[in-house]
């Protein structure tokens, strides 16, 4: 099944990933070109067999609800690009 | 001193001929030379790895000395490292410095290794050719004019220019075994969950595993001993027994059963590869093992299946680069979600961007079984073809890709053409399973070949023994690149 120039349109705002009509007539081609590498997959009958998340049969792991981290908050907002005082800024979302 | 292994670099620390220190500034020195022609380098820190040098020769007088102390060993620049420039090749992380340090950043610590430097590689570890770096493509030091593989192509080609005595990497789909292969290395990536994940940046969760380069089989064990263990941190890290992955390098390995899988020798592969790879399972008949046909019916599906769950999962991890946290933003935004589509727009190489797409719309309502779930599967069906070939041998080998180094830009506008580079090597990451790769032969080019060694889970200790005998018999994992003394 191929893409159309809508559907591209349409994933790249759902990853708000921001791409103009050309950039996304580009990604068309080769996306469509991944897309029928992939259908080679889905013509195998798979009725019966489980999906396989995970190499190893593992379960989350239960830890006490305890503090194990201390407050780091400064050196981490020392990399982030916009902060004031301890928040961390960007573009007024409520008027 | 550049062209020891590890093995014989720490023998030769432990007994006082040269110091860590001496061995550190020697490799800066060849880096400060040579690095510009490979491009393998992103962040060389000449202090921070002197005064880890400085540590090292102090451990040692303490005599609290282990195999890995002093040892220069570069690390892919996906892992994060305190203090560091971590940027994963990306634009996106082009002014990233870790407050923290990955496990095995901690571990390589722990045990006096030194960071020599942070090595270049395809932008979040997505492609096969480490082109897509937002630094520049990485080149090959048997042909600078051909790629060194990826996407851990900075490590590859580091340790093969002799710029580092070892390296770090990642394998998501083969991003340690074909650059370790194209590089003329050896390359191995563990059974997923015996390396922690925890500060890897992440690609494919259910598939990425850290893992080490060197020149050597028996290099990797020392690597992979310091690397390997459990970390809380990471919630598939596997609890189990510590264990010592050099104990089987002196076993003879009279009657092991070889498994040679008829699919990995049937087409796709160029001739000089399979002649070297043929001819490696004919020094394994001449060690005493026994070749067998082995069978694994749905490999060719294994490209498709991986190129739905590693673009799916890296549409969520790659979520969290948003302009907000750390990280590149854009300049100029009108709000928050011009923020985040200008961010990522301009952060994010445009191989990066495809996946994101891709990935986003399989995961999309309506097409989540079609795609997602019957791609998990298949990735079953894939596993146990493994688990049957596994009843027959005891590892299987054959090629690590289908071709040797290929030209700068050749596959770089084809994404498929690139992907199709991965058809060996994805099948050990989809079942889980370890992989390595070791050096076999040359191509009438002077290109190495690489063989790939595929054990069943944490026979780790066992591969590392098959391949340290055949390295015993041959010299390929000697020979050294044109112009490399």
């Amino acid at each position: 099944m191929a893409l159309t120039l809508d559907d591209v349109k349409r994933v790249a705002h759902l990853a708000r990933i921001a791409i103009d009509d050309g950039q996304a007539q580009a990604a068309l081609s080769q996306i469509n070109d991944v897309f029928q590498l992939i259908a080679e997959m889905q013509a195998v009958d798979t009725r019966g067999v489980e999906p396989m998340s995970h190499a190893q049969d593992l379960v989350q792991r239960l830890r006490q609800d305890a503090v194990t981290e201390g407050d780091q908050h400064a050196l981490f907002q020392s990399v982030a690009p916009h902060v004031d005082g301890d928040l961390y800024l960007v573009p007024k979302v409520i008027d | 001193m550049h062209n020891a292994t590890i093995t014989s670099l720490s023998a030769d620390l432990a007994a006082g001929k040269l110091s860590s220190v001496e061995l550190t500034q020697h490799f800066l020195n060849r880096i400060k030379a040579l690095s510009s022609r490979y491009n393998c380098f992103i962040t060389v820190n000449e202090e921070a790895s002197l005064q880890q040098g400085r540590a090292a020769d102090r451990l040692r007088s303490a005599g609290k000395a282990q195999p890995l102390t002093g040892i220069p060993i570069a690390h892919k620049d996906i892992f994060c490292a305190k203090g560091w420039l971590t940027t994963c090749g990306s634009k996106m992380l082009s002014n990233f410095v870790s407050p923290y340090d990955a496990h095995v950043v901690e571990r390589l610590d722990a045990a006096g290794a030194v960071n020599i430097g942070k090595t270049n590689m395809d932008e979040f570890a997505m492609g096969s050719s480490s082109e897509t770096s937002h630094y520049g493509p990485v080149r090959n030091p048997w042909d600078v004019q051909t790629v060194p593989g990826g996407s851990s192509g900075g490590s590859a080609a580091a340790v093969a220019a002799r710029l580092a005595a070892g390296a770090i990497g990642t394998d998501t789909g083969g991003s340690i075994r074909q650059p370790a292969a194209l590089s003329g290395i050896c390359g191995l990536k563990p059974t997923y969950g015996v390396v922690s994940r925890y500060g890897m940046i992440a690609f494919a969760s259910s598939l990425d595993q850290g893992g080490p380069l060197a020149r050597s089989a028996a290099d990797l064990a020392l690597l992979l001993n310091v690397m390997a263990g459990h970390d809380p941190r990471d919630s598939t890290s596997l609890e189990r027994e510590r264990e010592d992955y050099t104990r089987e390098l002196a076993r003879p390995i009279k009657g092991m059963k070889v498994g040679l899988p008829k699919e990995f020798f049937a087409k796709g592969a160029a001739p000089a590869v399979v002649k070297a790879v043929e001819a490696a399972a004919a020094e394994y008949r001449r060690l005493g093992c026994e070749t067998v046909e082995v069978s694994l019916p749905n490999m060719k599906l294994s490209v498709p299946v991986y190129y739905v769950l590693a673009p799916a999962e890296a549409s969520s991890n790659l979520a969290r680069y948003d302009g907000v946290r750390y990280g590149y933003r854009a300049p100029d935004y009108s709000d928050l979600t011009d923020l985040y589509q200008k961010t990522r727009a301009q952060g994010f190489g445009d191989e990066v961007k495809r996946r994101i797409l891709i990935g986003t719309y399989v995961l999309s309502h309506g097409y989540y079984d079609a795609y997602y779930i019957q791609a998990q599967k298949v990735r079953r069906l894939i596993a146990r073809d493994f688990a049957e070939a596994f009843r027959r041998c005891d590892v299987i080998v054959g090629p690590t890709s289908p071709t040797t180094a290929f030209k700068l830009g050749e596959k770089i506008d084809d994404p498929v053409q690139m992907y199709l580079n991965d058809i060996y090597t994805i099948p050990a990451n989809l079942a889980g399973l370890p992989g390595m790769s070791i050096p076999c032969g040359f191509d009438d080019r002077g290109l190495p070949v690489g063989l790939q060694i595929i054990g069943d889970y944490f026979s780790e200790a066992k591969m590392l023994g098959a391949a340290h005998q055949y390295q015993l018999a041959t010299d390929w994992h000697l020979r050294t690149p044109p112009g490399i003394e």
